[in-house]
Formats: structure tokens, sequence, C-alpha cells
């Protein structure tokens, strides 16, 4: 099997964050950067169909400027067989130009299966995988936590509100990958020299004019301080007063 | 002026909350534009129609029905390719979807094929110039960005439960129409849709999310906090990321960054420390309830009311209490 994953670069959620001077970006000092969960989930997934496969070959794609080298070699690491930097400035918070970039790479690799995460936290807007999968013309399902192949076919779960979907597909195909679908396995030291040795091509990025621009970021208000109403059980009747009479909840 | 359209989510033959949201949420849009009409889009199976007299009171000018025996489960390629369809066949303004795992699948595919952006996840939006400007959290909710949408139609995916739904009554004349393409010509085929435990509220549309961690214990112990939802009759139960990742509940449980964002009216969290990563799901509740023995949890940063305590001597008093306050009404 040919398998595509496309991985972003995004910053440790762990920290206060600091918004730029220009007020549309983030301060990008002191933030330690690493590949989205999400998409390492989706980097995991292809290593195990290539496990199950002989002679698959893993392609991992990343948008954007020299840094996402380092994304791209950590799946290297992993197990994945070449990378590609489709190479731009800066990533757009418009995820149409984004897939409109990555699809005009993806279109040229016959690739079987095409893997994304179901999101990353930065733009937390979840959109590229789906909006690739209709510029490439494929089928796609998104937010899978389960996954079988077999016959040139699939079948993935994915979780609604209370709910679950089981959904068959024909490959080629693009899935977006939710959490539960795996563990990531973390690079051996192996792992890790062989990457360093492993092809990455650097392609310029044809990104079309962005048409969803961010115009400010502001740190949301803090919640104001709560209070501590009491210790045990014994303070249970004051909350459902408070919660009664304050704040009307109940 | 000019048109709205509202993709109304359902499941079988009901309509969601979040379909009412999203009528309500294109009908403000609608007024603030200057009065274009609401369209509201509705697909099911047989029997779906009787529900757009319900999509009429909320706002609707005009219901498309699109009743078909091959929708009884969600059909990405036909709700696709048929809002798709729609988008293109008249001047609308924008179109409405709702952040759920139905509209974040289908909300982006509609925007493709139509060649324009998509903002999921909207807190809020105004009309400014030519520009929809909508609020949206990014950095797992850390900072908010304002985000300007050239685009036309705007196609924007609402937060559940931000706006609730409203009675406004309209026309609501209805439009009975065929699917854009065959619902057995899909090539990805939803072949089940299992449900969770018997008629549980969703944990996105629930106004009130009562949540247990670690402090719980094990799996078990989790019906003290079913049966405080219980207690309160319009609750959901959620849990954090080590409870799901132990097992203890499943995946589609999980409220936080990698999984589900809730605003609910009132939010109990039992035994959870506060991590980041939790508190990136919740924190935008209206009123936030903490119980925790560690009177120095970070949970108790963002509480509107804590009780420093066990768990196991609280919340029996708890779900108590609220039976005996839920009886006087």
């Amino acid at each position: 099997m040919k398998i595509a994953v496309c991985v972003k670069r995004v910053p440790d959620m762990d920290v206060r964050f600091r918004i730029g001077t220009d007020n549309v970006s983030l301060d990008e000092g002191g933030l330690k950067f690493d590949i989205n969960d999400f998409d390492a989930w989706a980097v995991e997934a292809a290593l195990k169909l290539k496990d199950k496969n002989a002679g698959s070959e893993v392609t991992v794609i990343s948008l954007g400027p020299d840094v996402v080298q380092e994304t791209i070699r950590k799946a290297l690491s992993m197990g994945a067989d070449r990378g590609i930097q489709i190479k731009a400035d800066k990533v757009p918070f418009d995820g149409f130009a984004i897939a409109k970039a990555l699809s005009a790479e993806l279109k040229t690799g016959g690739y079987d299966l095409i893997l994304f995460g179901k999101l990353s936290p930065d733009s937390s807007n979840g959109v590229v995988g789906p909006m690739a999968a209709e510029l490439l013309g494929l089928p796609c399902v998104t937010a899978i936590s389960s996954l079988e192949i077999a016959n040139g076919k699939g079948t993935a779960k994915r979780e609604l509100e209370g709910a679950q979907e089981i959904v068959e597909f024909p490959l080629p195909a693009v899935l977006t990958v939710d959490e539960g679908l795996n563990a990531a396995r973390l690079p051996s030291l192996k792992g890790i020299m062989a990457a360093k040795k492993k092809p990455l091509e650097v392609k310029q990025a044809q990104l079309p004019e962005p048409q969803v621009t961010v115009r400010k970021l502001e740190l949301p208000a803090e919640r104001k301080a709560g209070r501590i109403v009491g210790e045990g059980a014994a303070a249970v009747p004051e909350l459902v007063r408070l919660l009664q009479t304050e704040a009307k909840v109940l | 002026m000019a048109n709205v359209l509202a993709f109304v989510e359902t499941r079988g033959t009901d309509v969601r909350k979040v379909g009412l949201e999203s009528v309500t949420a294109a009908r403000m849009l609608a007024d603030k534009s200057g009065g274009g009409e609401v369209h509201a889009l509705l697909l099911g199976p047989p029997g779906i129609a009787v529900k757009a007299s319900q999509i009429g009171q909320y706002g609707a000018d005009l219901i498309i029905v699109i009743e078909h025996a091959g929708l009884a489960n969600y059909s990405p390629e036909v709700a696709t390719a048929t809002a798709a369809d729609r988008l293109k066949s008249g001047s609308y303004r924008a179109a409405i979807f709702s952040t759920t795992a139905q509209g974040r699948d289908l909300a982006p595919r509609v925007a493709a094929r139509l060649g324009v952006g998509v903002v999921t996840d909207v807190l809020s939006f105004e009309i400014e110039g030519d520009s929809i400007v909508v609020r949206h959290p990014i950095n797992i909710g850390k900072v908010i960005a304002t985000i300007a949408i050239a685009a036309r139609p705007a196609v924007i995916a609402m937060r559940p439960n931000v706006i609730a739904p409203a009675q406004n009554a309209k026309a609501g004349r209805v439009e009975n129409a065929q699917p854009a393409i065959d619902p057995a010509s899909a090539r990805v085929k939803v072949i089940e849709t299992r449900q969770g435990g018997g008629g549980k509220l969703d944990l996105a549309e629930a106004p009130v999310v009562i949540a247990g961690g670690r402090g719980l214990k094990s799996a078990a112990n989790f019906k003290l906090v079913e049966d405080l939802a219980a207690a309160f009759g319009n609750a959901a139960v959620g849990a954090t990321r080590a409870v799901t990742d132990d097992g203890w509940r499943p995946h589609s449980d999980q409220i936080g960054q990698t999984g589900r964002l809730v605003s609910p009216q009132l939010y109990i969290a039992l035994g959870i420390s506060g991590a980041v990563q939790h508190l990136a799901g919740m924190r935008t509740s209206k009123t936030i309830v903490a119980v925790n023995k560690d009177k120095d949890a970070p949970i108790f940063k963002v509480a509107d009311y804590g009780i420093v305590g066990d768990v196991f001597e609280v919340i029996p008093a708890l779900t108590e209490a609220v039976r005996e306050a839920k009886s006087h009404h």
C-alpha cells in the first residue's frame, strides 16, 4: 500500500500564551513544538498497515517553513519512509488554502490511503482532511476510532455524540484520525539514526489567497474567582441554595 | 439582502437540538444582514417531513425537506452534494452548520465544493461591511481569535449550546425535494448507527454535565455520578482523559483538549484535579461546581463554587439534595 500522512507542527498547549505585537499571531518565544497528537496517531495507523502489508510505503507531508522538517523527521524516526515539505513562510488559518496546497501534492502520489489527524489544537478548526478529500474527489471518513482494511475496502468506527457509526468505504480514501484508534509508538534510537538518512523533498507551496483571515487574537476573560462553599457533605445544603438562588441553574 | 441556509441535524427521524440552534443562528444572521430569508435543509428517512412545522416555529421561512429511505443513517456524500447544490443555486450570504461529529464532517466538505473557507466551533458572529466576523477559540480555548470571512457564502459551524433555540415563527413554507445524488450510489456508507445507552442525553447538548475524574477510584464508582445525573434529569455524564484512558468510561465521554468540548449551564467536576487538557473542554461552562479533597487542586481556580471533601461523602448527599429540590418543582 502507498500511504500518505499529513502532519502539523504545533506548540505544546500546557503554557500561558502571549499575543504577538501584531495582535494576529502568537509570541512564539519559549514555546515548545512537536507533532500534533492526532497526526502522530495517524502516522501510527499508517505504520500498523505497513507492518501488515509487505512492500508498503509511508510518506509524511507537512506544510510550513523549514522548521517543519523536524516534525517530518519525527515521523520518519517512528518508521515512515520518506518526507515532503510543502514550503510556505507560515501556515495560514484558512483550512481551504492549506487543503489546496496539500491536495496539489497528494494528487500526484497515487496513494491508496491518505491520513490526517482530525484536528490540530492550535487552529482548532479541524477542516483540512475533509476539504482535501473533496478537492481530490476521494471518499472520506472523518474522526475514526477504529480501522480495518481488507481487499481494497475499509471499515471504520466514528464516535458521535452518544452513539457510534460503523462506516464502509472503498480505497483510495482519505481518513481523519480521532483519539482512541491507537497509541503512537516512540521513536527508537535506531529509528532516530535511520531517519537522518531518509529522503526529505522540499517543494514550494502554491497557496491561494486566503478568504478566512485572523483579524485579532485576545486572551479570554479570566473566570472570576470562585469560592469554596465549605467542607464535606455539610456544605451541600449551602451549595444547593447558591445553585438555586444565585446561579439559578437548579 | 440575502438568504441564509441552515443545515438541520437529524438522527433517525429526530431533529437534534443543535438543528434548532442552527435555525436560530441563521435567523439572527439573516435579520442582522437586513432581513433575508432562512432556508432550512432537512434530510432524513421517511417520517422526517413532519418536523418541518417545528422548524418553521424557530424562524425558517422555507424548509427544504428531503425524505428518502436511504437516509436512515447520515450519508456524508448525499448531504454534501445536496447542501452544496442548494447553496450554488441561490445567492446565499451564509450557511450555518453545527460543530458536532456530523457538522464537523459536513461543513468543510460543502465549503470545499463551493471553493470557500470554513470556520468551525464558532462562539458568536457579526456582520462588518462585506465580511462576516466570527469568534473562534484557538489553542484549546486559551486564545480567542476574531476571524473575518470574506467568502460568499460564509460557511460557519456553530459551537453547540452557545445560542439557545428561540421561537420566532415564520411562514415555514415546505418544499419537497430529492437528494442531489442517489443514496445507493454513495461510496462511503454508514452501515449502522449504534445508540449509546438508551436515550441518554448527549454531552454537547445537555444543560447539565457531571464529570468524574481519577478521584472516583474505579469504573464501578461512576454509578454515583450516574445517580447524580439521574437526580437532575437533564444531565449527561462525562469523564477526564485519565478515566477514559483507563477504560473506566468510553473515549466518547472524554471532555477536554482531545475529546469533547462542552458549554453547559451547569458543570459539576467530581474528583477532577483540573489539568489544562481537561479545562480546555469545559471552561466556557456557565456555572462550574467542583468537589475535590485537595483544596489546592487547580479545578478550584475555575470553579464558581467548590466543596473541599471526599467525593464518596459529598456525591450521595448532593444527589439526595438535588432530588429533594427537584421534587418541589
